[in-house]
């Protein structure tokens, strides 16, 4: 009968709900890397950089890859090389630091660890981001770590890669352009019109699921679900009740404001072509 | 025997390959992102960057690029400046990046990007580069949800007029050059490895529905947008019309110039006349020495027409925006009136 305390296996869970979010920038960076990587790499190790904001939140805007050799028990990383570009990037955005590092390729291995150790001396608590290239579960997954330590009673032995939720982020611009960045090819940049048309019928497409499904709630062919009736009805009273004089004044006035405007660019670009005749063909006796 | 149509690999490489014309420029998604991220972070301050990638054929691929540093009005930095740019290129070259550079890209604001140093910089980098282009891209026009990339090259032709810094109108009417010929828009195609486009199609499934519409499209209030848009406008015409007085003012000392020089030759042969008849010499019809005959410099055109291209952007952008919003209040209304 021991009376020995037993030692207790402990870890110190972060402190903070540290969670990540991801600029598609980066992700598209990662995979170029990968495809562009020399012949006898497996895979593709570089250093993402980004900020961290005050609630702990580490967002990662930009990446660059760092060559690296690696063999079954060694890793050899070209730091000369990391620090170049670090110094290079943080001439463009001196807001940018290092967060943590990325290495394609699926789950933690064993070099990784001395890796995350070589950048926890860059910074606090890096975030290791792994992006399965190899698509090893039959899709894609962009996972993110933070590494833990576990100790035992005073000793620390060992490291734990803990997963943190990760975000994809887009700004409005990219979101814009996504539709072209999700195919291999796409033949022209759709101009003004074809977007908006675009936008608009995947408004309609929204808006017939949403009619559809109050369809089958009345038919009692769906359960019907008592929030998304809420919010439903909150959205279509969000429209504004005016009398139909007063909106159709509104509708009208902005059509003739822009109609003016359309009305005198015109004017301008006849007025352009006209002076330039008179300017190219005057004659000089 | 030697086939008389085999050419021999001397003549081959004497030969000069004759350019086929751009037709089309095809950029990567990461190229694009990069400058979105670029110039978004840093508008209203206008940025630029290199372009790095292939030239093949008629095609001019666009894989990778990289952002420059502001630059401060300093001598020092200019040094500074070339070695941020080498050891990009060198470091990028050790990850297999393309090393080649095919242009710039550079974001403005509202399109008002028809300056005299974009040619300038279009000269120095063709001088180096067989084939180089510009990419434009107008952060403030995404946020009406559009996305405003532009390729653009010079015309050749502009470009031989330029070397020469000819801009007569003699010389104009000649190549029937006109203000529509400076610039050329190559149109833009995008392109991604099948990788990320993997890559991209599983995450779009996983985020919810409602962050794929881009609903900024459908956004009523355009007047922020108008307003700046025809504020430049104006200023541009005000330009133009300076430009426009000193033509009128060159004309006009021109043909009082023609008018002295008749006047005075009217006198000059009055002159011989009478000393014909009193049987001397008689003076020649021409003084170069005097005032009168020095011809009046002719102001250059390039202003007015790197005013004028800018104007008609303005002009398209009006119309553009005019249109969509068209289509926004008729949707309005349809939507009202259910």
């Amino acid at each position: 009968m021991a009376s020995r305390e037993p030692t207790v296996l402990q870890f110190f869970p972060s402190s903070t709900s540290l969670s990540a979010k991801v600029h598609p920038v980066v992700i598209f960076n990662i995979c170029d890397c990968y495809v562009r990587r020399p012949d006898q790499a497996e895979r593709v190790i570089g250093t993402l950089l980004g900020s961290i904001s005050p609630d702990g939140t580490v967002e990662i805007r930009n990446s660059y890859a760092v060559p690296h050799n690696e063999s079954s028990d060694q890793v050899a990383l070209d730091i000369d090389y990391h620090h170049n570009m670090l110094t290079s990037h943080q001439k463009v955005n001196p807001k940018e630091v290092i967060v943590g590092w990325y290495s394609t390729g699926f789950g933690v291995s064993g070099g990784s660890a001395l890796i995350h150790d070589f950048y926890s001396r860059e910074v606090a608590n890096p975030v290791h981001l792994t992006v399965d290239t190899g698509f090893r579960n039959g899709e894609a997954s962009i996972k993110a770590f933070v590494s833990v330590n576990l100790s035992l009673g005073d000793r620390q032995i060992a490291a734990q890669f803990q997963e943190i939720p990760l975000d994809l982020r887009m700004i409005e611009a990219e979101r814009v352009g996504f539709d072209i960045l999700k195919t291999t090819m796409v033949d022209k940049v759709p101009n003004d019109l074809e977007g908006m048309e675009a936008s608009m019928e995947r408004l309609l497409a929204l808006i017939d699921d949403v009619y559809k499904y109050v369809d089958n709630v009345v038919e009692r062919r769906v359960a019907p679900d008592n929030k998304i009736g809420r919010f439903i009805s909150d959205t279509v009273n969000s429209i504004p009740k005016i009398s139909p004089a007063a909106f159709d004044k509104l509708v009208n006035d902005s059509l003739q404001d822009h109609l003016l405007l359309l009305y005198l660019s015109s004017l301008t670009r006849t007025q352009l072509s006209l002076a330039e005749k008179l300017n190219t063909a005057a004659q000089i006796l | 025997m030697a086939n008389p149509m085999a050419r021999s690999f001397l003549q081959v490489a004497a030969s000069e390959e004759v350019a086929s014309p751009l037709r089309v420029v095809q950029i990567e998604g990461l190229a694009i992102l990069k400058i979105i991220k670029h110039c978004k972070e840093f508008s209203p301050a206008l940025v630029t960057g290199q372009l790095l990638g292939l030239d093949v054929g008629s095609v001019l691929e666009v894989t990778n690029c990289f952002p420059f540093p502001i630059r401060e009005e300093d001598e020092e930095i200019e040094a500074d400046g070339a070695n941020y740019q080498l050891e990009m290129m060198r470091c990028l070259r050790e990850v297999n990046v393309d090393n080649n550079t095919v242009g710039w890209y550079q974001s403005t604001l509202l399109g008002s990007f028809q300056t005299v140093e974009l040619i300038e910089t279009f000269m120095n980098y063709q001088e180096n580069i067989r084939r180089c282009v510009c990419i434009i891209y107008d952060p403030s026009r995404s946020n009406q949800g559009v996305l405003a990339l532009k390729a653009m090259k010079l015309t050749d032709s502009f470009m031989d007029l330029y070397r020469n810094n000819n801009f007569t109108g003699e010389k104009l009417r000649e190549k029937n050059l006109s203000w529509v010929d400076i610039f050329e828009e190559i149109p833009i195609k995008v392109s991604n490895s099948a990788l990320i486009s993997a890559f991209m199609t599983e995450l779009e499934a996983e985020t919810p529905v409602s962050q794929q519409c881009d609903y900024d499209r459908l956004q009523l209030s355009t007047s922020p947008f108008m307003e700046r848009n025809v504020e430049f406008l104006i200023e541009c015409m005000d330009d133009l019309s300076m430009e426009q007085q000193k033509f009128q003012f060159y004309y006009r000392n021109l043909s009082r110039q023609q008018a002295q020089q008749q006047a005075w030759l009217q006198k000059r042969r009055a002159e011989n006349m009478a000393r014909k008849a009193a049987g001397e010499e008689t003076l020649p019809e021409e003084d170069p020495s005097n005032p009168i005959f020095k011809p009046v410099p002719e102001p250059s055109r390039l202003d007015s027409f790197l005013i004028t291209n800018q104007i008609a952007n303005y002009c398209n952008q009006i119309n553009g925006v005019v249109g969509q919003s068209f289509n926004r209040l008729y949707l309005m209304k349809a939507l009202q009136e259910n």
